[in-house]
């Protein structure tokens, strides 16, 4: 150790540290780095598409139909793509679980090799927007400041300001977006799952989807000025003003004026 | 108290009345804890210090928070200063306030004093005198005898006024020529483009679903000439593409050729009060307004389906051009947005 800290001054040291460094990284990505990328190459598979038809068959024909081609209560599945499936079945919206002004989140009912084996099948019924890669989701790579831009254009009348979700018409509301992930985020903009429109990679390109991810990532953390009271707006910022604050300054007002004891 | 009673009051009233009711005089003096017990004077008067000690805390807190957490660059460190700043200023203040009141009430002594307010009357000798002097300053100007005077002088103090109303009155509003309400930079030609970055829209860059928020293609020459914002606030569109066949039938005569393959394109300013009209739901293909909930069918010419909104948000007539890119057929055919008195309803 002694030798080692002799040394520390050497003008080659930075050098060698740097590449020990870089060789740590490296090493580390290469098995830490989730797989899934590969995977989702490899997910077209002939036994991938008959294992996601029998759970179809299993799951979703009764509203979606035996051939995925929709019945009156369910729309048709056929070019929807893998990229639908996995933010439905993902999210826990589908399977449905009973008729309601929307689909709501719950626990995922399937694993991630059923999702991804539900998803080739309805893929495989006609060519659809695919899953992302994890590299088109990575919000450390947008840009938060441009996502900002387009998430007050494109996104803030429904999902407010900050992603803190809203009220639409007839007990339909767009959700918080806080606690999605980057993927489901970036499927959701892609096939316009429910009430929401569809933002297709022309409308906004696949790098602003990941700037707009960037910014969400930021949002609902922390605020600055302390309690943020949800994000929702004047409601509850009004209730707290004026019920609360008023009501200190009433009860300041009552004792200045009461006689002491 | 039973009807009895009252009745025996009113006959006893109209027995004697009295012009004025008598002064009732304080309630009697009820002593404090503190003023017999110097026990208990003792333990306010250490509350009172208590608070006290508690805004110098607050000061010092407040001191060492400036130095000890600055804002930094991330939210959290800026949350965390301003609770800090803030705590601790609520403590410096609200121990002065509720120290100083405290004393006054358990410690200052709390005997009730009337204090007779003088005659506001002057006496008739005063009064007389006052009297006199204006009838002699009148008959010395002499305004009955001296019309034109008296014309000069009415007319100066009536119209000096004028100078307060005129710049009061004629800065509302700023500009009064109506004509900017009914007129947009759309015209024939001009690509629809993206909001905010301003790339033009190709028609086969809408999917079915599909919702954009655009801008005049023409819009980027009003930087230089500053009004920007203006004629970004009238021209904005809302562009959304629908099954053809969900298009109904019955639209405005001129509907049919207005849309391009099931694309349409609606002002995004609500007839009702002009805030902008966004949250689009695909399913429905209605069209909500965030400020009162107005609902507009998109399918059916924008036709108000409920809320306050009196008529349908004005459409965009659109085609595409040579190399595919949508286009404005014209301006739209009515002004956007609310009411005004010149406007012709529709």
């Amino acid at each position: 150790m002694k030798a080692l800290a002799a040394r520390r001054h050497d003008r080659r040291a930075p050098v060698v540290l740097l590449l020990l460094a870089l060789l740590l990284t490296g090493g580390l990505y290469a098995v830490l780095a989730p797989t899934s990328a590969k995977a989702e190459s490899s997910v077209a598979s002939a036994d991938d598409v008959k294992a996601g038809e029998k759970l179809f068959q299993a799951n979703c024909a009764t509203c979606h139909g035996p051939s995925a081609a929709g019945t009156a209560s369910a729309p048709s599945l056929i070019g929807v793509g893998a990229a639908a499936v996995d933010f439905q079945v993902g999210t826990g919206r589908m399977p449905m679980q009973m008729n309601g002004p929307q689909a709501q989140v719950k626990p995922a009912q399937f694993d991630d090799e059923q999702i991804s084996q539900l998803a080739a099948f309805v893929a495989s019924l006609g060519a659809g927007p695919a899953i992302p890669t994890d590299d088109q989701v990575d919000p450390s790579k947008g840009d938060p400041a441009t996502g900002m831009a387009l998430f007050r254009t494109n996104c803030a009348m429904c999902h407010n300001a900050v992603g803190a979700g809203g009220a639409l018409s007839r007990g339909k509301f767009a959700p918080n977006l806080w606690e999605t992930s980057p993927r489901h985020l970036y499927e959701a903009m892609l096939t316009g799952p429910q009430s929401m429109p569809v933002f297709n990679d022309a409308n906004i390109t696949s790098e602003e989807k990941r700037d707009i991810i960037a910014f969400i990532d930021e949002q609902g953390n922390v605020s600055p000025g302390g309690l943020d009271l949800g994000s929702i707006g004047p409601v509850s910022e009004g209730l707290w003003a004026w019920v609360v604050g008023l009501g200190l300054l009433i009860g300041a007002a009552v004792w200045i004026g009461a006689k002491s004891s | 108290m039973s009807a009895h009673d009252n009745s025996h009051d009113l006959e006893v009233r109209d027995s004697n009345v009295v012009d004025r009711f008598e002064d009732p005089g304080h309630p009697d003096h009820q002593p404090r804890k503190g003023d017999t017990d110097p026990k208990a004077n003792k333990k306010a008067e250490r509350q009172v210090l208590f608070l006290f000690a508690v805004s110098v805390l607050g000061t010092i807190g407040f001191v060492v928070a400036y130095f000890a957490l600055p804002p930094g660059d991330t939210a959290e460190s800026m949350r965390t200063s301003n609770l800090a700043l803030g705590g601790a200023l609520a403590f410096a203040l609200l121990g002065i306030g509720t120290g100083a009141i405290h004393w006054a009430k358990a410690l200052m002594n709390d005997h009730e004093k009337s204090e007779e307010r003088h005659l506001q009357r002057s006496d008739d000798e005063t009064r007389a005198a006052a009297v006199e002097v204006l009838a002699e300053g009148t008959a010395d100007s002499g305004i009955s005898r001296r019309g034109a005077l008296k014309g000069a002088v009415v007319s100066a103090l009536a119209l000096f006024p004028i100078t307060i109303a005129l710049p009061l009155i004629g800065n509302i509003g700023e500009d009064w020529n109506v004509g900017k309400l009914k007129h947009t930079i759309w015209k024939k030609g001009v690509r629809l483009s993206r909001d905010p970055n301003g790339r033009p829209i190709k028609a086969s860059d809408v999917t079915i679903g599909s919702v954009f928020h655009v801008i005049p293609d023409n819009l980027e020459e009003h930087h230089e000439t500053g009004d920007y914002m203006d004629q970004k606030a009238k021209a904005v569109v809302l562009l959304v593409r629908l099954d053809p066949r969900d298009l109904k039938a019955d639209q405005s005569p001129a509907g049919e050729t207005w849309s391009y393959d099931g694309i349409v394109a609606y002002s995004k300013i609500c007839t009702h009060v002009g805030c902008p009209v966004a949250l689009y739901e695909q399913q429905t293909h209605h069209l909500l307004c965030p400020c009162h909930q107005s609902t507009f069918d998109i399918a059916d010419g924008a036709r108000v389906v409920f809320g306050p909104a009196k008529r349908p948000l004005p459409q965009l007539p659109i085609t595409v051009d040579d190399e595919g890119y949508l286009v404005a057929q014209s301006d739209f055919t009515q002004p956007v947005g609310p009411s005004f008195w010149e406007r012709e309803t529709k």
